[in-house]
């Protein structure tokens, strides 16, 4: 579904991603770890078309989005739940999410909603509070159900336990999990929190100083040594 | 509190009067304590040390009550209340506003109005109108415009130019000077479609000014620094409101058997610019509810947010100066028509930083609080009159007062697009 191949991204001069490849398949959870700094959420948002990829080419159901606007490229189906979630913290949740419907159909949109609504049943009650005034854990639920707005058939969710109480990025995780059995949605997934993330994601990449340098299922990576010692050491969950 | 705190609490207010004061008495000493008399033809300076003292200690004390009392005398704007609910804070507001409409709709047959009072009430009007055009772009797109006095130009030379040159009447030009103005908007949006606060304040003052000193120069086409004289006024509906009207012509007043009465034509502009400024209120209230109108509100919290939902900026932010700066061009053609005369000393950098004011001391967004703000900013000068040359003093003081009081604007609250009902607890 999504094909990266030999991406390179500059901020300035400095190289932030050195030719990544990474495939998505239709269906698939993949994740994507890798330390402060390594480049991950500049992968996902050269995915978005900002920045640009200087050398490389992204297709998305085979189509060439390299050159694309990011709106155009939202617009073709994929959803982005941003890096630091950026609600919109002086409108009403539900004005979030009609925000977040701009893209999809509006005879879509009650029944898209209420999907959002079981999803994430804390935010029908907060429908009419402001988005400033929620909690991280809701503020990040938001930030999905605003991305899920569009009926994407990517989502792009960049850190989404960042900063949120073991239990609440637990739930969080699950409503993901839930949401690609449930609607076969694609979930591409960059996390440091590598224990959940791996086990949720079909497959993962291992993102190092701009490189890919390991890749394989979920399980595979969870039981490599390098892994292990690199990113699940002093963090043993559960 | 311990015992210790209050002396240096009342030393460091101390301290900062004494500064304020200091300040002041610097300012005050040139500016009220000198003036000058006319002795025979000979101007004399004259001193008056009284009055700067009475200024020095009113300072003073203002300023050492306000740091001694901080808590007490700044009432914070509760602007980011958690919950919208549908409850009393906005009936006030909805019947302010109804209250407000039946006053405005009132006000020319009421016996206390006179030409001066539908005069002034016409002026509040303009700048409400403007306030309401301009809140589009600020309040809701959140793009700060220092230059909104263009498109009020452009609005005004259109409708002056058209009826001269071609005949049109008011109606005939008002759609061609809105849309004048919206192109011109778009025109300053494609450059500055880049910039954010600071850098777009600085381009859009220059676009402000450009076009002034297009209109200053351009004297074959715009009449320079002198203008454009004899304006057809606006008909109702094909009746002059002249006394006595050219032949074959029916005047107003002949039409509805009444004496004539230059009140009349007075009451009739007003009217006018009544229906534009709520015309332009219906519109602003209408279109926040569709996509456009959320997109503008997503822009102003959030242009990356934006972008990663599929919203193109670019025509979001082209849409939004467009459509403010039509309204302005609405509101410049009637003051064209209002006026008889234009001329590029209407269109300063003074008028676009007065709309602004009336803007941001009426809440970034906030429709009541344009009306309250454009009010406050035209009544308050006029009722200064009596303290000649000390009614800006007296109007800087107001502008100071409402910063401190209402650092926000007056009304700084958001309201929702669109309140539902509370959720049932556990529905799903």
């Amino acid at each position: 579904m999504l094909t990266l191949s030999g991406i390179h991204t500059f901020y300035g001069p400095i190289e932030a991603l050195r030719g990544v490849d990474i495939q998505v398949a239709r269906g698939e959870i993949v994740t994507l770890i890798g330390a402060n700094g390594a480049g991950k959420s500049t992968l996902l948002m050269t995915i978005c078309g900002r920045p640009r990829a200087t050398r490389g080419q992204i297709l998305f159901d085979g189509e060439d989005i390299t050159r694309d606007e990011t709106f155009l490229i939202v617009r073709r189906g994929i959803a982005q739940a941003p890096e630091g979630r950026r609600i919109f913290a002086r409108l009403t949740v539900f004005e979030n999410l009609q925000i977040g419907a701009t893209v999809g159909q509006p005879q879509h949109f009650d029944e898209d909603i209420e999907k959002v609504f079981i999803l994430f049943p804390i935010l029908r009650q907060r429908r009419n509070q402001r988005g400033g005034t929620l909690s991280g854990g809701e503020q990040q639920m938001l930030s999905i159900g605003r991305a899920l707005m569009s009926r994407p058939r990517l989502l792009l969710l960049d850190e989404p336990s960042l900063g949120l109480a073991p239990i609440v990025a637990k739930q969080i995780f699950a409503a993901i999990a839930e949401i690609n059995r449930t609607q076969g949605l694609t979930v591409l997934l960059v996390e440091q929190n590598a224990f959940h993330a791996l086990r949720l994601a079909h497959r993962g990449y291992v993102l190092q100083t701009g490189r890919i340098v390991l890749s394989g299922t979920g399980a595979e990576l969870l039981a490599n040594p390098e892994v292990r010692s690199a990113y699940l050491e002093g963090g043993v969950h559960a | 509190m311990t015992e210790a705190a209050v002396p240096t609490r009342i030393a460091s207010a101390m301290k900062e009067a004494g500064l304020a004061a200091f300040v002041a008495l610097v300012l005050a000493m040139p500016m009220v304590g000198l003036y000058t008399v006319d002795e025979g033809g000979v101007l004399v300076v004259r001193t008056r040390f009284d009055w700067v003292l009475i200024g020095v200690l009113v300072v003073f004390a203002g300023r050492l009550a306000m740091a001694y009392w901080p808590a007490t005398l700044r009432i914070p704007a509760r602007r980011d209340a958690a919950h919208v609910a549908a409850d009393g804070h906005f009936n006030i507001l909805k019947f302010l506003g109804i209250a407000a409409i039946s006053l405005a709709v009132l006000l020319p047959v009421l016996p206390v109005t006179d030409r001066y009072v539908i005069d002034v009430a016409t002026t509040v009007l303009i700048y409400v109108m403007l306030g309401w055009g301009l809140n589009i772009v600020v309040g809701l797109a959140g793009l700060l415009d220092l230059g909104y006095v263009a498109f009020y130009a452009v609005g005004a030379y259109s409708f002056a130019l058209l009826a001269r040159n071609f005949g049109l009447n008011f109606w005939e030009c008002l759609p061609l000077a809105g849309a004048l103005a919206a192109l011109c908007g778009i025109l300053l949006g494609f450059p500055v479609l880049r910039l954010r606060g600071d850098y777009l304040a600085i381009v859009t003052l220059g676009f402000g000014e450009m076009i002034r000193i297009v209109l200053i120069n351009w004297q074959s086409f715009t009449g320079g620094p002198n203008g454009l004289t004899s304006i057809p006024r606006p008909s109702f509906f094909g009746l002059p409101f002249t006394r006595n009207p050219e032949e074959g012509e029916t005047a107003f007043h002949q039409f509805f058997g009444l004496e004539f009465a230059p009140y009349h034509r007075l009451a009739f502009l007003y009217y006018l610019i009544l229906a534009l400024a709520l015309v332009t209120n219906a519109f602003t209230m209408r279109i926040r509810r569709l996509p456009i109108g959320r997109a503008w509100e997503a822009l102003r919290e959030d242009e990356i947010a934006c972008r990663a939902l599929g919203i193109n900026p670019t025509n979001t932010k082209l849409t939004a100066f467009a459509i403010g700066a039509m309204f302005g061009g609405f509101a410049g053609s009637f003051f064209a028509a209002r006026q008889g005369f234009i001329s590029p000393e209407s269109f300063t950098f003074i008028e676009s930083a007065m709309i602004l004011a009336v803007v941001v001391l009426g809440g970034m967004g906030s429709q009541i609080g344009v009306v309250l703000a454009a009010t406050l900013l035209v009544v308050l000068p006029e009722l200064g009159r009596e303290f000649a040359e000390f009614r800006m003093v007296l109007f800087g003081a107001a502008m100071i007062a409402i910063m401190i009081w209402r650092p926000h604007g007056l009304l700084a609250r958001r309201d929702p697009s669109i309140v539902l009902p509370p959720a049932r607890r556990g529905a799903a």
